[in-house]
């Protein structure tokens, strides 16, 4: 996965044989019988702080619901990250050792989530975890991560409003999200008013406060009307009647899990064409996962604005889907966070390699400027905040469930998650 | 003294019961469990308060609650607000818009710390609404319900409905509860850093005690005559009123005091856990906590908080050991407690081991039967 640190390793390795060479078949014979391959680095070298690393495993967690409402969203995280780690193995493991995981069931409950997050940590002593979906799961488990110190990543788009130092965040925040797709939207469809909407619960109402400041203040455009809806409502029948009312050029929209069902279809009925020249609606919050629960014609001709969309075309994401389809299986899907969760175990592999060590301190310090050229997403870096340089992009939904990328930036974006003039 | 002898308030049967549970809960487990382990043990415990509160209720009262969420929330939030409004100093919030309020309410947009906040930032104070908030909103609600003669399912039902009108307001207010994500964060009670292995071991142990201090409190109220007379409006309420007691206030009184515990339960929760999110305060956790009581036996005050460990127990390992099936494994769990051991794990000893138990303490103590002669006497002339 990542050549430097790859021919660095190897070039350790070669000074090594060679110094071992010029020892005697004995001394080769106690290295051998030691079972240790000449090849890695000693345990104790490598792990000073008692993590459960031995001479031919490092084992690391993985917490996730799979049970519960949130398992249909972060099934897909799973999947990601099991499989990132058995490529990971095929390779040869990381420092020599292959990777066992332990997963725990977060069953969409935060003090579930503590409590595993204490058990990983604290009793199974792994070496980093990869985990959590929505934010109260990750903000339930943070005091422990940093208490117990050990690192978390973690895989979903969210609001930003935090930066720890045990967390890396391989999902965009909320700036990297929506400004871009708004310039663009106010670009494209030469948008003035907007209409924003969203469930009611941190990341929507934060988004949205972004969205209207970059709005009001610097695309010149207005709000027209600004709704919030508990999370699993199903009657958006007034909502959509005060759009009708307003008309607003873009319809804004961060509704989350199976609301979205129930919101897209009622659009549909309600006669708002989203395929149509003169009705827009942008989201931030519907993947390729949340189409298969609202169904591709309900959802045709919405624009999707993140980082990663499955039809990306590029030779990474190319064998990325084709892994990913062989080990789970035909007809699923790839969305955001699902390819979000599978730069986890890379990213991790490569600090550890660049630290030399699975030490948590060790592997923190070389968090940042962590590359990774293979990622399905294209070219990703590790920010000083730990949140990662990526592309925002644009996608047209089609019948099908899958999207069509129309626009993405040139360059990468600065992740920022406490925005200057936007709280 | 409202009790003739010490004979009175607890049988030998009963001081054996307290004590096998001492020693396990301040000896055994200790000794045995990692500290995180016994975290997790001190957290079941919390969940025992309530269940002790469901037995004088729900078992003697015959007053079936699916709202004790309600009241374990109520206790655990404003112990909550407690330690972060002292994790919310100006110089730990100072990247906010208001530094000095709680972060959730920053993001919020509040730029105040609202009024029912303010109380929270004396200790005194929230200790007393640990216990009095819980018991006072019991009261409202008892009074309500109970003077009109509402009972039975009606009620049941009724609890349920706070329970779920609760989480929807705790949401739907996130600027000043922290919505779904609960109120988190929670670092140090009074500058003591409540999150490392001692805090663990010191808060395991005020549980404890705390739990001991509401079983004997539970002992005394059903062994006084509030506890006789409970039995009785269980067993024919229209006797019991039209004998001349006000049947009304003795289930306030009893309600409101199961609410208390679950206050005090709910706020050791949070000072172990480090923070109260609403998944504690719906529906399914306040059916869950029945739960605990049914598994332990609703008649067993210790009986109650043997269930609150073994479900939570068997929940955790269930969990941890297969995530799939976990679900599954509990349903299974509760079907066959429901429907071999109507009177939980306690009616299981009491049917099983409470003779040959009894024998062997007759052996070593002489029998105990003058004692159960007079305790029936005195029962059948008060």
């Amino acid at each position: 996965m990542d050549k430097s640190n790859t021919s660095n390793r190897a070039k350790g390795l070669s000074r090594r044989g060679l110094i071992s060479a010029s020892l005697t078949v004995l001394a080769a014979a106690v290295v051998m019988s030691s079972g240790l391959a000449v090849a890695k680095p000693a345990t104790s070298e490598v792990n000073t702080t008692g993590l459960a690393v031995t001479d031919d495993t490092v084992t690391v967690g993985i917490l996730h619901s799979i049970s519960g409402t949130m398992a249909i969203s972060e099934e897909g995280s799973v999947q990601a990250e099991i499989l990132a780690i058995e490529q990971i193995n095929e390779m040869g493991g990381i420092l020599g050792r292959q990777i066992r995981y332990i997963q725990e069931d977060g069953a969409s409950d935060w003090p579930t989530f503590a409590d595993r997050a204490r058990k990983l940590i604290r009793q199974d002593k792994v070496a980093a975890v990869f985990g959590c979906w929505t934010s109260a799961s990750r903000k339930a488990v943070l005091p422990i991560f940093e208490r117990y110190n050990n690192m978390l990543y973690y895989p979903t788009f969210y609001e930003g409003l935090e930066q720890s130092p045990n967390v890396v965040y391989t999902g965009q925040e909320a700036t990297q999200q929506i400004l871009a797709g708004l310039d663009w939207v106010a670009r494209e469809k030469d948008a003035k008013t907007f209409y924003l909407l969203g469930s009611d619960y941190i990341w929507p109402r934060t988004s949205n406060k972004i969205a209207r400041i970059h709005i009001e203040e610097h695309l010149g455009g207005r709000v027209l009307g600004e709704d919030y809806f508990p999370l699993g409502h199903t009657n958006f029948n007034s909502a959509i009647n005060r759009i009708r009312l307003r008309n607003p050029d873009v319809v804004y929209a961060i509704i989350v899990g199976g609301s979205n069902v129930a919101f897209y279809r009622q659009l549909q009925s309600a006669g708002l064409d989203m395929t149509s020249e003169d009705f827009t609606l942008m989201t931030i919050s519907v993947t390729e996962d949340e189409v298969l629960g609202i169904g591709g014609d309900n959802f045709q001709g919405a624009f999707s604005a993140m980082k990663y969309f499955q039809s990306l075309d590029n030779p990474n994401n190319k064998a990325f889907v084709k892994a990913f389809k062989e080990r789970w299986g035909e007809d699923s899907v790839i969305g955001d966070v699902t390819q979000a969760a599978y730069l986890g175990p890379w990213l991790w592999k490569a600090a550890v390699e660049a630290a030399g060590s699975f030490d948590i301190d060790r592997v923190r310090e070389h968090t940042p400027g962590i590359e990774l050229d293979t990622a399905p997403e294209g070219y990703v870096r590790v920010h000083e905040n730990h949140h990662l340089w990526s592309k925002l992009r644009i996608g047209e939904a089609q019948a099908d469930g899958q999207f069509k990328v129309i626009y993405e930036t040139e360059d990468l974006m600065e992740p920022n998650p406490f925005p200057a003039g936007y709280q | 003294m409202p009790f003739n002898s010490f004979r009175d308030f607890m049988s030998r049967q009963d001081v054996l019961a307290f004590a096998v549970l001492a020693v396990l809960l301040i000896v055994i487990l200790p000794l045995t469990l990692d500290v995180m382990r016994l975290n997790q043990a001190g957290k079941f415990l919390a969940f025992g308060f309530v269940a002790i509160g469901l037995v004088l209720c729900w078992g003697y009262g015959g007053i079936l609650s699916l709202g004790q969420g309600v009241f374990y929330g109520l206790g655990g939030y404003a112990m909550a607000m407690f330690l972060k409004l002292e994790a919310s100093t100006p110089e730990n919030t100072s990247i906010q818009s208001t530094p000095g309020i709680p972060d959730f309410m920053d993001w919020n947009r509040i730029t105040e710390l609202p009024w029912f906040w303010v109380p929270f930032e004396s200790f005194t104070l929230s200790l007393i609404a640990i216990v009095v908030v819980p018991s006072i909103f019991a009261y409202l609600i008892g009074v309500a319900m109970f003077k009109r003669r509402v009972s039975g399912v009606y009620f049941a039902i009724i609890t349920q409905s706070i329970a779920a009108i609760m989480t929807i307001l705790i949401i739907g207010q996130q600027g000043f509860t922290g919505g779904v994500n609960g109120i988190t964060d929670l670092r140090t009670l009074l500058g003591w850093d409540i999150n490392t292995d001692f805090a663990d071991y010191v808060l395991y142990f005020v549980c404890v005690a705390l739990l001991f201090v509401c079983l004997f409190i539970g002992q005394f109220i059903l062994k006084s005559k509030v506890g006789r007379v409970l039995v009785a409006m269980r067993g024919s309420e229209d006797r019991v009123r039209f004998s001349g007691y006000d049947v009304a206030n003795f289930k306030i009184f009893v309600f409101c005091t199961g609410a208390a515990f679950a206050g005090i339960g709910g706020a050791m929760f949070t000072l172990q856990e480090g923070f109260m999110s609403p998944s504690f305060v719906g529906v399914v956790p306040s059916i869950e906590m029945v739960i605990f009581c049914a598994v332990g036996g609703r008649l067993s005050l210790v009986g109650a908080v043997y269930g609150a460990l073994l479900v939570n127990l068997a929940k955790t390992t269930f969990g941890e050991a297969f995530p799939e099936l976990w679900l599954f494994a509990m349903g299974l769990i509760f079907i066959g407690v429901v429907l071999g051991l109507p009177n939980g794990v306690a009616g299981l000893y009491n049917s099983y081991a409470a003779g040959p138990v009894d024998k062997v303490l007759d052996r070593l103590f002489g029998s105990e039967n003058s004692d159960g002669l007079k305790l029936s006497q005195q029962g059948a002339t008060s």
